[in-house]
């Protein structure tokens, strides 16, 4: 679907490579009375990372929760609007949204691992699913996922010690671990690297880069460098509008929008 | 009334010096009270605690010390033939005299001896007393003036406020301590006299429980057995009942206000549940005597099973109803005190949302909803009034719920409840009771508050 009424933000480059992942079509969000994001399309391409960029309060993260409806269980927030995921509309009432979370996995601001083991951590998501039904088969998510997340060699002596005892930097890792140990299709981080200091980051970032393999990957960042770094798309909001959307390169070496041009050179935001 | 008299004047002279103190540093600077090492009202307060302090701590030293004083005076005035009273008498005699002197009345005097006796004391009593307030006042006029003196721009008034403040601060902390050091050490020393009497391994491991003494020495049976397995079973036994109905419904309904219900709900239905916290304890035993033991019998009845209408079952169960407020607040409060953060990662994996809180919130609840419960246990060990009304006075060594026990609290106002001879095993009994119920229930609150506050450190 190609992305040409006059509403639509700039383009610019090449628009999403086959057919889109993730599609959003005029997605309005709704806390009570104060309207978040505003009619937002975007389209997010299988296995490429996307980074939403945009100054505070911009409706980045409102948008990412749409992704896997995590709006849901905020009190009051309402969503209008389509999104499909392969095609198929995901606010559908025939959709289980336990469903839905386990294609679209997340990743939060903060790490978030459970008072659990670490081995528990990662073996949570497989349990619900009922992924795995033997030991070996769940030491063998648990291990697999470890690894891709780039744990494994750090913590494959003490998994049964508590998450929670891991560095900030392992903690992240952690949970990108248990988010992939259900095998998603698409990713959503949440500002991943924001609590954590620049070597853990670096760890985080060159992680994300390996997924892209795998998943599709749509990360909120805060910081310029990280989206120009790990992604291959970047949408940039500002007050709850997608202003402009396209190639990594493209929107930072040659913006189309004047407000692109002002938040990435740092004149505001 | 003089005695208001007196305070009030203190504390009117307080404050007099309070505005001098503050004038004066005021006046030291030539009205810029920047330049003054504190502010102006720390110099008011200096010399108004300087004025009000030492004459309230004499007349606390002189009121602890008066009676006796006064005492050794009118012994000494009595007439000579007092002096050959035996002890006991004598003491009665000063007793008379004071309540004599206190009414005023003296048309119930035993005679002229107490009579004049009481005329004195109140003679004495007022000498004392404008004495006192004579040198309170001047010591307070004393100190303020001397403290007025030495207000000047570099005295450090601030920090000799504070420190006094602090002073107080302690004090009252250290009333609250002793007053618990007292409470153990009377439960202590009086515990003593009855392990004297009944060696404490027959205390603590007896079978048997039957505390009637011998009033004479011909008189039959009621030989006095102290051990006190039974009772502690019994408090045991209605404990584990109570907890059995608090637990279950306390911690589901917390789960229920925390995690399921509506904010509007929420403001109905918990301020609703915590109004079972303010029933007062007479009243769930009313409840369990003309209620639910009547109605545990006949439902027995139907069954074919024998309840005892004191029975275990019924006690336990209002006290479990009690106990419900206590369990599901802490629980609530400790279900929301876990990070939300946790709850979207469950929820982000997929989560249901009772699959997050069977693995994740209540997990992480644990600990808190562990503290909670062991703080119910001890209150529930405690509860005195619920049992005293519903359960029975005969102590049995038994599990079964439908029979009748008795429990610690029970027992202990029995014994003392009534006459009592403070130096028989009976009354003294209830003491080494006391010690030990004491002992449980502090153990198990230091358990749970220390249980609570690990979970605390952990998402703080």
């Amino acid at each position: 679907m190609p992305l040409t009424s006059e509403f639509l933000p700039y383009q610019s480059g090449r628009n999403v490579a086959g057919p889109a992942k993730v599609s959003a079509r005029g997605v309005n969000v709704f806390y009570g009375d104060k309207q978040a994001l505003k009619a937002v399309d975007l389209d997010i391409g299988t296995n490429e990372v996307t980074a939403l960029i945009g100054p505070s309060g911009c409706g980045k993260s409102t948008f990412l929760r749409c992704l896997n409806r995590m709006n849901d269980l905020i009190e009051g927030a309402r969503v209008t609007g389509t999104i499909t995921l392969d095609r198929q509309d995901i606010y559908d009432r025939a959709l289980d949204v336990v469903q839905l979370r386990a294609r679209v996995g997340m990743v939060f601001q903060k790490p978030n691992p459970f008072p659990k083991s670490i081995y528990d951590n990662v073996a949570y998501g497989p349990r619900i699913h009922g992924l795995a039904q033997t030991a070996a088969e769940f030491d063998e998510i648990v291990e697999g996922s470890l690894q891709r997340a780039g744990l494994f060699d750090e913590v494959k002596d003490r998994l049964d010690e508590p998450g929670t005892g891991l560095s900030g930097g392992q903690q992240q890792r952690l949970c990108i671990a248990r988010a992939i140990a259900v095998s998603p299709e698409v990713i959503l981080m949440d500002e991943p690297c924001s609590a954590l200091d620049p070597i853990a980051t670096a760890k985080v970032e060159e992680l994300i880069d390996e997924l892209r393999e795998n998943f599709t990957i749509v990360i909120v960042t805060h910081s310029m460098q990280q989206a120009a770094r790990v992604s291959q798309r970047t949408a940039f909001f500002h007050l709850g509008e997608l202003v402009e959307v396209g190639d990594t390169e493209q929107i930072f070496t040659n913006p189309r929008h004047k407000l692109t041009q002002g938040y990435i050179t740092g004149r505001f935001g | 009334m003089q005695f208001v008299t007196l305070l009030a004047s203190l504390s009117l002279l307080s404050v007099v010096l309070y505005r001098m103190g503050r004038g004066r540093a005021i006046r030291s600077v030539g009205g810029n009270a920047a330049t003054l090492h504190s502010l102006p009202s720390y110099y008011g307060y200096y010399v108004a605690l300087w004025c009000g302090v030492p004459a309230v701590m004499l007349i606390a030293v002189w009121l602890a010390g008066e009676p006796f004083l006064l005492k050794s005076l009118v012994l000494d005035g009595l007439p000579s033939e007092a002096g050959g009273l035996p002890a006991a008498r004598l003491s009665l005699l000063v007793n008379e005299v004071r309540q004599l002197a206190a009414s005023g009345d003296y048309r119930f005097a035993s005679g002229d001896v107490a009579r004049a006796a009481a005329e004195h004391y109140r003679e004495l009593r007022s000498i004392s007393f404008a004495a006192m307030s004579v040198a309170a006042l001047a010591l307070a006029i004393a100190c303020g003036v001397h403290a007025l003196r030495r207000v000047s721009p570099s005295l450090r008034a601030r920090n000799r406020v504070e420190g006094a403040v602090q002073v107080f601060l302690i004090t009252s902390s250290t009333i609250a301590i002793f007053t618990t050091i007292g409470i153990v050490l009377s439960l202590v020393f009086e515990s003593l006299r009855f392990f004297r009497l009944v060696p404490i391994t027959d205390f603590i491991f007896g079978l048997d429980w039957s505390p009637q003494m011998a009033m004479r020495q011909e008189q039959v049976g009621a030989s006095g057995a102290f051990g006190a397995v039974p009772l502690f079973a019994g408090t045991l036994l209605i404990s584990v009942i109570a907890m059995a109905v608090a637990v279950p419904v306390g911690l589901l309904s917390a789960i229920y206000m925390a995690e399921y219900a509506d904010r509007r709900f929420r403001a109905v239905a918990k301020p609703l549940l915590e109004v079972l916290a303010g029933i007062p304890t007479v009243v769930y035993g009313f409840f369990a005597v003309v209620t639910v033991a009547p109605f545990l019998r006949q439902l027995g009845e139907t069954a074919g099973l024998t309840i005892a209408s004191e029975s275990a079952l019924a006690t336990g169960i209002v006290m479990g109803v009690m106990i419900i407020p206590f369990i599901s607040s802490l629980s609530d409060d400790v279900i929301c005190a876990v990070p939300e953060s946790l709850r979207h990662g469950s929820y982000g994996l997929g989560a249901t949302r009772s699959e997050t809180i069977k693995q994740v919130v209540i997990p992480a609840a644990l600990p808190g909803i562990v503290g909670g419960v062991l703080l119910a246990v001890s209150r529930a060990i405690g509860e005195t009034m619920i049992v005293v009304m519903a359960a029975g006075l005969s102590a049995h060594l038994t599990a079964n719920p439908f029979a009748s026990v008795t429990t610690v609290t029970v027992q202990i106002v029995s014994l003392l409840v009534g006459d009592q001879e403070f130096d028989s095993p009976k009354t003294l009994s209830a003491f080494a009771l006391g010690l030990v119920l004491f002992v449980v229930t502090l153990g198990l609150n230091v358990v749970a508050l220390s249980v609570v506050r690990k979970y605390r450190e952990k998402y703080d």
